[in-house]
Order: C-alpha cells, then sequence, then structure tokens
C-alpha cells in the first residue's frame, strides 16, 4: 500500500482526509465506485475519536454494543476490501484552489486529485483556565479509558454535562472513589440513557450551575477552584484528577483560508449534499455538523460524500467530452 | 536497533545509567493512543539508533516507575539523559512533531 506514496504525478480521482466513520465510509462507497480512493488516515489519529471510546452501544446493527477500535478496524477492512489504499499519514497542507487539488503530507509526499473529501473531525475542547497546559498528564486528562487507572481509590471530576462526560463518568467510577461531574447548567444535555445512569450511580455526584475557575497544585493536580453561575459563590474541590469533555471544536486548521465556513466554525456544506464552496471538495462527519455529531450521522454524511464526488467526476467528464 | 522493553527492576540499569539518552514510552495494553504511537517510536528508534535508545515500560506490570515520575495520563515519553527527566510529551503525537519536540536528544 506504500507504492502510492511515490506515485505524485499520478492524478487521482479522490483522496479522503481522515479516518473516522465519515472517512471510511467514503472510502468503501468510493472504492465500490471504482474511484480506486486514497484515505489519509493520519499518524496517531487514524479511526478518529471513537478509538478513545470503549463500548459503542448507539451504532445500528450492533445490538450487543462494540468496541469503538474494533468498529474502526471493521471500517477500515471494509474500505481496503474494495481497494482503498491507506496511508498513516498526517496531512500538513492542501492547495484546493488548482485542479487537480494538491494534497502535501508530512514527510513531503504529493498527492494530486481532482476530489477531496474533507472529513478531519473535531479536536477536544479546551477549559482554557490556568493551569490546565501546566497539569496536563499531571492530573488533567481528556482521555478516560487511557488515564482512569491512574486514579485508583482517589477523588477526581468530569466537567462536562454530554454523552461524552457521562461516559467519562462511569467509566472512570471502575477506579475512583468517587466522581464528581461539574456542569454549567442544572440539567444535562447527555442522552436520558447516559444520564439516568450516571444521576443514579453511587459513586457519581454532581455540581451544578458551576463552572472551573483555576486549577490548583504543585507538581500534581490537587484541587479546583469553582465559582457558580447563579450565585457567583466560590469554592474549592479537592481532586487529584480532573477530565474535560466539554465537547469539541471543528479541526478546520488545514482549510481554514481555502473553504467557506459557518458561523459555528464547521465547513460550510450545500445541505443535505456534501459539497463545500470549493467545486470538487466536498466535507463530512464532525467537521460540517455541529449539532448531532455521532458516528452514525458522521459514516452517513460520508456516505453522500462519496455519492457527491462520484456525480461531480462524471459532469466534469462529461464537460471535457462535450469541449473537445 | 529497535525499541527495547524496560521494568521497574532493570529502570536503573537500563535507563539511569545509560550512556546514551533514553526515551521512555509508557504504555499499556488498553491505552488506544499508545498502539497508534507505537510504530511511530519504532522508526523513531531505527532513524536514531546512534543517538538513543527508545525503551518501552508497560505500566501495568511496572507501577513503580510510573508512579516514581508521577504519570497521569498515557501515553508518556520521557527523555532520560545522565539519570536525569530532561524532557516531557504527553499523548500520541505525529512523529515530525515528536523529533520537534525532541530536537536535542536527536542532533
Amino acid at each position: 500500500m506504500t507504492e502510492a506514496a511515490e506515485s505524485t504525478d499520478v492524478v487521482r480521482d479522490v483522496v479522503i482526509i481522515g479516518s473516522g466513520p465519515a472517512g471510511y465510509t467514503a472510502a468503501i462507497y468510493a472504492a465500490r465506485a471504482n474511484l480506486n480512493p486514497l484515505v489519509v488516515a493520519g499518524s496517531v489519529t487514524a479511526g478518529g475519536e471513537l478509538m478513545n471510546t470503549t463500548d459503542v452501544e448507539n451504532f445500528p446493527g450492533f445490538p450487543e454494543g462494540i468496541m469503538g477500535p474494533e468498529l474502526m478496524s471493521h471500517l477500515e477492512k471494509q474500505a481496503t476490501r474494495f481497494g482503498a489504499e491507506v496511508l498513516y499519514e498526517d496531512v500538513v497542507n492542501v492547495d484546493l484552489t488548482t485542479d487537480p487539488k494538491v494534497v502535501t503530507l508530512g514527510n513531503g509526499t504529493e498527492f494530486r486529485s481532482h476530489a477531496v473529501i474533507l472529513a478531519t473531525g473535531s479536536a477536544y475542547r479546551e477549559l482554557g483556565v490556568d493551569g490546565e497546559k501546566r497539569f496536563s498528564g499531571h492530573g488533567v486528562s481528556w482521555c478516560a479509558t487511557c488515564d482512569g487507572f491512574f486514579f485508583r481509590d482517589q477523588n477526581i471530576a468530569v466537567v462536562g454535562g454530554g454523552d461524552s462526560a457521562m461516559e467519562e463518568a462511569l467509566f472512570l467510577t471502575k477506579f475512583a472513589s468517587t466522581v464528581t461531574v461539574i456542569h454549567r447548567r442544572d440539567e444535562l444535555r447527555a442522552s436520558k440513557t447516559m444520564a439516568d445512569r450516571a444521576l443514579a450511580h453511587e459513586k457519581i455526584n454532581f455540581v451544578w450551575d458551576t463552572e472551573v475557575t483555576g486549577l490548583d497544585g504543585e507538581d500534581k493536580l490537587k484541587s479546583l477552584g469553582l465559582r457558580n453561575l447563579k450565585t457567583g459563590a466560590e469554592s474549592t474541590l479537592d481532586v487529584t484528577g480532573l477530565f474535560v469533555a466539554i465537547g469539541s471544536d471543528p479541526r478546520v486548521d488545514l482549510v481554514r483560508d481555502q473553504v467557506e465556513l459557518t458561523d459555528k466554525g464547521t465547513i460550510k456544506v450545500e445541505y443535505p449534499s456534501s459539497r463545500t464552496s470549493v467545486p470538487g471538495v466536498f466535507a463530512a462527519g464532525d467537521v460540517t455538523d455541529p449539532t448531532y455529531r455521532q458516528a452514525i450521522t458522521a459514516a452517513g454524511s460520508g456516505c453522500v460524500a462519496a455519492q457527491d464526488v462520484e456525480h461531480y467526476l462524471a459532469d466534469v467528464k462529461d464537460l471535457a467530452a462535450a469541449a473537445r | 536497533m529497535s525499541t527495547i522493553d524496560v521494568t521497574d527492576q532493570d529502570f536503573q540499569e537500563k535507563v539511569l545509567n545509560s550512556d546514551k539518552p533514553v526515551l521512555v514510552d509508557f504504555w499499556a495494553e488498553w491505552c488506544g493512543p499508545c498502539r497508534m504511537l507505537t510504530p511511530v517510536l519504532e522508526e523513531l528508534a531505527v532513524e536514531n539508533a546512534d543517538k538513543i535508545t527508545v525503551a518501552k515500560l508497560n505500566v501495568d506490570d511496572n507501577p513503580q516507575a510510573a508512579s516514581t515520575y508521577g504519570i497521569t495520563s498515557i501515553p508518556a515519553v520521557m527523555v532520560f539523559k545522565g539519570g536525569e527527566k530532561v524532557a516531557t510529551s504527553i499523548g500520541a503525537k505525529p512523529k515530525q512533531v515528536l523529533e520537534a519536540e525532541f530536537a536535542e536528544y536527536l542532533k
């Protein structure tokens, strides 16, 4: 699969940037349409956000649930089975203004392609409070499945009120003595199933209407500064671990100046199609979606993008033939 | 040379007493990002075999070292030189990023 890395003068039909459910689903459909897609999967982000999760219970077709990494491995196998090529490299630059478009990897390889699908997903949001950087890896974490182990029999906190915050809190109860969920509002945004499970858990307690204002400790995190948003009252909470699950931001740095974005910062598409503001450039998954952001919605939009690419390439070839 | 495995028992000998700087990857089976980082470190080990040793330490089997160095997030990559911890990088990062962070020890 690495010989593709050399073929820089060949113009491909489609390059897919990203390898979450959107990227791989686009690859499955594009491969089955004989478009010979190249997936630039990322060196350490391959598989996307589900690689950091455990049980995925809401992806249709798996009545008993499936582990996130296993699901992504299935999607990759399904894509390569139909001829998609996968490279575990990072894209460092794209030029979408030309035809063919140029995609440049971290190792300097350039690919030229008539169409590009942007499926770069989103990145964890940071709290933006003092000490967050300093304690990152010393108490502050964005990955419960990676780091829960280090907080056995300790008191820890989770910030956030969505499904991922509840999932992290529930997972962390396997290790921690107590898990305090700190949330800005007085109700959870999480799905009812996840919220009920967390609210009923004896190791989990909730601090409502509250934000984290600071982090304290010497080498390691020792306590959090909190402020109640309704009363303004300030307090501290002694915890050795803080898991941040306050959502994520679309990864648009590569294309920020080349495609139109929405006021939410996502890539703007001509919904229900996946067309961006640049002809031949399509986008799918979380990078386009400020609202739903589920594995299944990402997969659905990846399917849409691959079919849009197929129609685009057919139209371009028809126009070229007519011009001759 | 590829990566070597180190344990709580031989950490002193293989890491702290090493003549060359040693890059230690603290990892575990259940950590997804650790698995993503493994091939990156293998490449770094092969390409910089004359300058550094790249070692892997399983935190499940070797809790002492992880505790000594206050690790609460993995993958955690630390560089040891002359018995001292001189650099740390937390999280799975692309090769180019790690090369830049540890440039001083890869010269």
